[in-house]
């Protein structure tokens, strides 16, 4: 769903195209702040000043530079950018990690607790009083009060009011962080741990002031086509749906914007899908009692490899729908670079191990798109040589793997059986059902493990979920 | 009565911007407006173009009228006041 921050981010990317395209960005983009926020305008926090002081922030991240990394605060937006477009070509830059926090916008949200409210009427009954598992609620001067120190936020004197008058507050980031990596710092500002982080991207959708940000590719794309390179757009299957009209069109309209050559990601998922599949019966083969987990998923990956270790060796070591379609780009032109392009922000942790060049959101194209002012429903569909199959295509959704490996592994072997589970979305909770598993309470022979609940269209940097 | 004409702007910058909530607001019409309102997606209007960008996504209604940041609810609100011709 739109909302202010998603809108600020995606009128900021607008601009940026279209100030790149005019050849005026080097010496606009100090100038957006003001513009987006002149004095004795309304602004959205204290002061035009401090919404300035964000914006330029923003446009930072935009730019791919990390708040964290800032060592000159004077340091003006162009020379910033000076060094991006002018940076050594051929240089690619998927920064190692694709979060930064803005401290300046972060509102230092008060750690969670539960609260009376103005709304408490004192009654009679008191059912929050008789309901505390823990007495921590007493009535003082005719009001509801909590003491703190006993309080173990059970949330029960919160359903038990019949007024509403009891709440609990909540940090937005620290609740969505389904692995303890978000927290606030010693200036009571939010930072991120890049240790724990999996990149899931949960508390960038989560926090309320956009105080999480992503670290943009946007200018190196714009900068290496410029340069003439040859960037081949690979679309994530989630695509489907995300914009007005067919997938074939919104190829069209990536050619159109300046790719040399685009193709379907779920081309490599038919990849995929074989490999993945013989890796599975292989393994039973040799330890029917084993289970197997999947490996597209890179946020659950990630959650592997820092949080799980006794996991890592189920694993699949099938390289994922993105890997084998830049093997196809390869193939044909081993000069290409890759953009791939999809709803995921630790897809962009996936690309730098793996070699894909550039990774691109669906807004990042979307501003690209709309910057060079293609709409999609205006595109002639792309010719696409065979469209890439249904199983394929459906990767992006829950089950979408586990159907495809059934799929395949029955077209195989008849009466074959996948005794599957899938996790559907990565969050405290499931982190918990995830042990159970490994440890044989819960018998499973393929695990399926997607970290954004539905599947990559519902992922942090989806269009429409 | 002639139907209520709505276009909405399926440009990229106005689908970004917040078209992508509307695609469906036939969907949401209440029975009663049912086919006394023509939905009709477009291509850019042309009035996305660089200082209006904030006033993305817009939204044409009757040919002549242009709602500015358009929303599903402002949205319905004025297809309201116009099937129910109070303005
Ligand atoms: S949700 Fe987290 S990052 Fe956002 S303002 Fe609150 S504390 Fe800061
Ligand atoms: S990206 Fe995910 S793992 Fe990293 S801090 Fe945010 S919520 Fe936590
Ligand atoms: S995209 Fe809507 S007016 Fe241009």
């Amino acid at each position: 769903m739109l909302n202010g921050s998603t809108f600020i981010r995606r009128e900021l990317m607008i601009r940026i195209v279209r100030a790149f395209d005019s050849g005026t960005l080097e010496s606009e983009l100090d100038r957006i702040p003001i513009k987006l926020r002149p004095k004795n305008e309304p602004s959205s926090r204290c002061c035009v000043y401090h919404d300035r002081a964000i914006l330029k922030y923003r446009l930072m991240a935009l730019l791919g530079v990390s708040v964290e990394e800032e060592t000159d605060e004077a340091k003006p937006l162009s020379a910033y950018y000076a060094e991006k477009a002018w940076s050594h070509p051929g240089e690619t830059s998927t920064p190692k990690t694709p979060l930064s926090v803005c401290g300046p916008a972060c509102s230092g949200c008060p750690d969670a607790r539960v609260v009376s409210t103005q709304n408490c009427r004192g009654c009679f009954a008191r059912p929050c009083v008789y309901n505390c598992p823990k007495k921590a609620i007493e009535v003082v001067d005719g009001h509801s009060v909590i003491d703190q120190k006993l309080c173990i936020k059970c949330g029960k004197c919160i359903t038990a009011c019949p007024y509403n008058a009891i709440v609990k507050t909540t940090v937005p980031c620290e609740e969505a962080c389904p692995v303890g990596a978000i927290k606030k710092n010693e200036f009571g500002v939010a930072a991120i741990d890049f240790d724990k982080c999996i990149f899931c991207g949960k508390c960038f959708n989560a926090c309320p002031f956009a105080a999480v940000m992503e670290r943009s590719q946007l200018i190196d794309v714009l900068a290496a086509m410029k340069r003439g390179e040859k960037l081949v757009a690979m679309v994530a299957p989630a695509a489907e749906k995300q914009f007005p009209g067919k997938i074939e069109q919104l190829l069209a309209a990536c050619a159109k914007a300046g790719f040399s050559d685009v193709m379907e990601v779920a081309l490599g998922a038919e990849k995929t899908t074989a490999h993945e599949t013989a890796e599975f019966i292989e393994r039973m083969e040799k330890n029917p009692k084993t289970f197997m987990t999947t490996s597209c998923c890179p946020a659950w990956v990630n959650l592997v490899w820092k949080h799980l270790p006794d996991l890592v060796d189920h694993v699949s070591l099938t390289p994922s729908p993105m890997v084998y379609a830049r093997e196809i780009v390869k193939a044909k032109d081993p000069d290409a670079k890759t953009v791939f392009i999809g709803p995921c922000v630790a897809k962009r942790s996936e690309a730098r191990r793996k070699d894909v060049d550039y990774v691109l959101s669906f807004e990042e194209l979307g501003a690209i798109l709309a910057g060079r002012k293609i709409d999609v429903i205006a595109c002639e569909p792309w010719p696409v040589p065979r469209p890439a199959n249904p199983t394929a295509r459906n990767y992006s959704r829950s089950c979408g793997v586990t159907d495809a490996v059934l799929t395949e592994a029955t077209s195989k072997i008849p009466g074959f059986k996948l005794d599957a589970k899938q996790i559907n979305g990565i969050d405290r909770k499931t982190c918990t059902m995830v042990k159970l598993h490994a440890s044989g309470k819960i018998p499973v022979n393929f695990l399926e493990v997607m970290a954004c609940p539905g599947g990559c269209q519902n992922g942090p940097c989806s269009l429409v979920k | 009565m002639d139907k209520v004409k709505v276009e909405i702007c399926c440009g990229t910058a106005c689908y970004l911007l917040g078209a992508a909530n509307m695609m469906n607001i036939e969907d949401q019409l209440p029975a009663e407006w049912r086919g006394k309102v023509e939905v009709e997606a477009k291509t850019c209007l042309e009035l996305c173009e660089k200082e209006n960008l904030g006033g993305a996504p817009y939204v044409r209604i009757n040919g002549s009228e242009i709602m500015a940041q358009a929303t599903p609810e402002k949205l319905l609100t004025r297809i309201g006041e116009l099937v129910e011709g109070v303005a």
